[in-house]
């Protein structure tokens, strides 16, 4: 009796589980927020979310953390995805903090670090008490350790230590006024996962994730794209190679590989065979120490 | 199509349990590059003899500190059969509330135990709690037999002892393998130090084992309605469908059923899902079901098969793992969030508490942290509830402090 089978694949059941979680959010919340940065995980998020309230629109506003260190086509499929959904785009400038002297530029030029206060203060103007995540807990070992509904004190603040415990899909959502709830709808997936269901849904992401022709120059092991905001010293050298992105960050800090993956399909059977994991190979801010997300997560980073 | 199944590993830090799940991570080829590389440096500053593989699950500073596992890790790799998600639970540290936390959503427990010391105290708590939380398989791995010379005299001794005590735990499927998870025996690969062991490695079975929700399909539907979609379009001015997950059972369209706890009936008149308007919906399927009838219906509602209900009362009893530093006092008034529904509850009385590793209940005036006690609850509305044996999400329940918030306790609806 084949009927009797549930027929489920593994996208089937990590699709479903996001779905759910998502619902429990926009029931049991007044004012959550979805953070969208147009990478590959927040674009796979978004479309979870138009399956779980279709066929009414999406019931809560995109918040993108700018650090002013884009890449232009992310923005511009950031645009493109927000005018298509007929959806609520609320961009929280890092510049703006800079500006006003909340945050003070670090040398260097690397604004990851900075986001944490940018984001605080979003979540606080906006009054979100749940705020969605892309974070997987595939990407790093801190991460390993979330919660699907993680609490956040009203500093914002993660404390690992003391998690509520997670039993069965009964999420706990409670909190008081001024604390609020992250929320990662995507623990469960990897990145391999995530490329598996791009493929399969056909979901377009920013052509950035795809090989192009790009002037790179190697720093820290890494290749860097010259942007205005990664510019090579006098003893960098730069060349013209073939990469793609794996993440999509700030500019100054995300680096590319050289890949000849054109497309879905190709980025997929270049993952399935890689043994680097993709912060390793294009995020410097990890690099700093061996508890540096920790760290970060703990003052209320993504 | 792959498929995915979920374990959780229960042992402590001495039977190797981390080394094993570093073990099958690096064997599949889970680990990458980067991250051996950090756990080849941190190993070899703390001065260990090898690479020292629990460090790729232990993802907390204090962890690496302590060298303990303080709280529930989440790691995950894939054959080409299957993909899998392992909870890892610490071996002392709240020991019950986190491994209760992993069981809950296993498909399998994986329970390691020392060759040199069988079956311990331990061993049979992780048994009774896997039976507890109703894991449908579990493996017991009889891990460094490196260390007894691979004998199998010692693998079969430590087999009859856990056999003895799990006759009486209601455990469906339990699997024995001898392991060495230091150098891999019987991990990914057989061993060629076992030839006397003809059963399959440990990464063999678990790609063959069935997942859990199979056995939910068997089940008559139930579907907690999570929020209702109102698009108030000007496409689709009335549309008014009830999203939620099922959660046992097969929903087809034309199906009689009955709206919890109303208990008023109709039929489904449509599944819908953003992709495409579906005949039926399986087990485990986030969907949203339109009824041919408007009533009344909202969130905490929940519509089941007709003919297969689950019970609607305000008053069960129930077996609960409490979880909060504050101890449980019978007459305590509480939140309880079962599936779908959040409803004021009072702990009436309580009845017991369970030794778990004799399985014997000794009465008790309070629970404390990772107390296992027998308790009735009362509740301000009613709700729909299945016996926990029966469905493990219907019949299962957390406790929440009203004033804080925070989780206090997770039940199971007794039969």
């Amino acid at each position: 009796m084949t009927e009797l089978l549930t027929g489920l694949s593994q996208l089937d059941v990590l699709e479903a589980e996001s779905i759910h979680v998502m619902r429990e959010v926009a029931a049991e919340f007044e004012r959550p927020a979805l953070l969208f940065s147009g990478g590959k995980d927040s674009i796979v998020m978004l479309r979870l979310a138009e399956k779980a309230f279709w066929p009414a629109r999406i019931p809560f506003p995109l918040v993108h953390v700018d650090t002013g260190h884009n890449f232009d086509e992310v923005l511009a499929f950031r645009d493109k995805r927000v005018e298509e959904l007929n959806a609520r785009l609320v961009v929280a400038k890092v510049q703006d903090d800079i500006d006003a002297g909340r945050v003070v530029e670090i040398p260097g030029g690397l604004r990851n670090p900075l986001q944490t206060t940018t984001l605080l203060r979003a979540i606080e103007e906006g009054r979100y008490d749940a705020v969605f995540g892309g974070a997987r807990r595939d990407e790093e070992k801190a991460r390993a350790k979330e919660r699907f509904f993680s609490f956040r004190d009203s500093f914002g603040q993660w404390d690992p230590k003391n998690q509520r415990p997670e039993l069965w899909n009964l999420y706990n959502g409670r909190h008081n006024k001024g604390e609020h709830i992250r929320v990662f709808p995507l623990s469960n997936w990897t990145e391999l996962d995530i490329w598996r269901y791009i493929a399969r849904e056909g979901i377009e992401v920013p052509s950035i994730y795809f090989a192009h022709e790009r002037e790179v120059f190697e720093r820290d092991g890494m290749l860097l794209g010259v942007t205005p905001y990664s510019l090579p010293t006098s003893q960098e050298i730069v060349g013209t190679r073939v990469v793609r992105y794996r993440t999509v960050g700030d500019a100054s800090c995300t680096g590319a590989v050289e890949s000849p993956a054109r497309n879905p399909d190709e980025v997929i059977d270049e993952v399935a065979s890689t043994r680097i994991t993709e912060r390793g190979a294009t995020r410097a801010d990890d690099r700093t120490s061996e508890a540096a997300m920790e760290d970060r997560k703990k003052e209320g980073y993504f | 199509m792959a498929d995915l199944l979920r374990f959780a590993t229960a042992g402590s830090v001495d039977d190797g349990k981390s080394t094993l799940i570093g073990r099958l991570l690096f064997d599949s080829k889970s680990v990458f590059q980067d991250q051996l590389a950090a756990v080849e440096r941190t190993s070899a500053d703390r001065g260990d003899d090898y690479t020292n593989l629990a460090l790729l699950t232990d993802g907390l500073r204090a962890e690496r500190e302590q060298g303990i596992t303080i709280d529930v890790a989440y790691r995950y790799f894939s054959t080409p059969v299957r993909s899998f998600i392992v909870a890892d639970t610490p071996g002392h540290v709240q020991y019950t509330r986190n491994m209760v936390t992993g069981a809950s959503t296993a498909d399998l427990a994986l329970v390691l135990v020392d060759a040199r010391k069988g079956v311990v105290e331990q061993t049979r708590r992780h048994a009774s709690l896997s039976a507890l939380l109703r894991v449908p398989h579990l493996v017991l791995a009889v891990n460094k037999m490196d260390l007894v010379a691979y004998d199998q005299a010692v693998f079969d001794s430590v087999v009859t002892d856990f056999r003895a005590f799990a006759a009486q735990l209601d455990l469906p499927d339990v699997t024995a393998i001898p392991i060495a998870a230091l150098q891999g025996d019987n991990v990914v690969h057989r061993s060629e130090h076992m030839p006397w062991y003809d059963g399959l490695a440990l990464l063999e079975h678990l790609e063959q084992v069935h997942v859990s929700r199979e056995d939910a399909q068997q089940r008559p539907a139930r579907f907690p309605v999570q929020y209702v979609i109102r698009p108030m379009s000007t496409e689709r001015p009335d549309y008014r469908g009830y999203a939620g997950t099922l959660s046992s059972g097969t929903l087809r369209v034309g199906d009689e059923i009955v709206v919890l706890p109303s208990g008023r009936r109709t039929t489904v008149e449509a599944i819908d899902t953003f992709d495409a308007s579906l005949p039926q919906a399986v087990t485990g399927q986030a969907v949203t079901v339109r009824l041919a009838e408007e009533l009344d219906v909202s969130r905490g509602d929940m519509i089941v098969a007709a003919g297969a209900e689950p019970t609607v009362t305000s008053s069960f009893d129930a077996t609960v793992c409490w979880m909060s530093d504050t101890p449980l006092r019978p007459g305590q008034r509480v939140l309880v969030k079962h599936t779908t529904r959040t409803v004021k509850a009072q702990i009436q009385s309580l009845h017991d508490r369970l030794d778990v590793t004799q399985l014997e209940g000794e009465p008790a005036e309070t629970l404390r942290l990772n107390d296992i006690g027998r308790v009735t609850v009362r509740t301000a509305q009613p709700l729909a509830v299945d016996a926990y044996v029966d469905d493990r999400t219907t019949g299962a329940f957390i406790v929440l402090d009203e004033a804080t918030g925070t989780t206090l306790g997770a039940g199971m609806v007794a039969a």
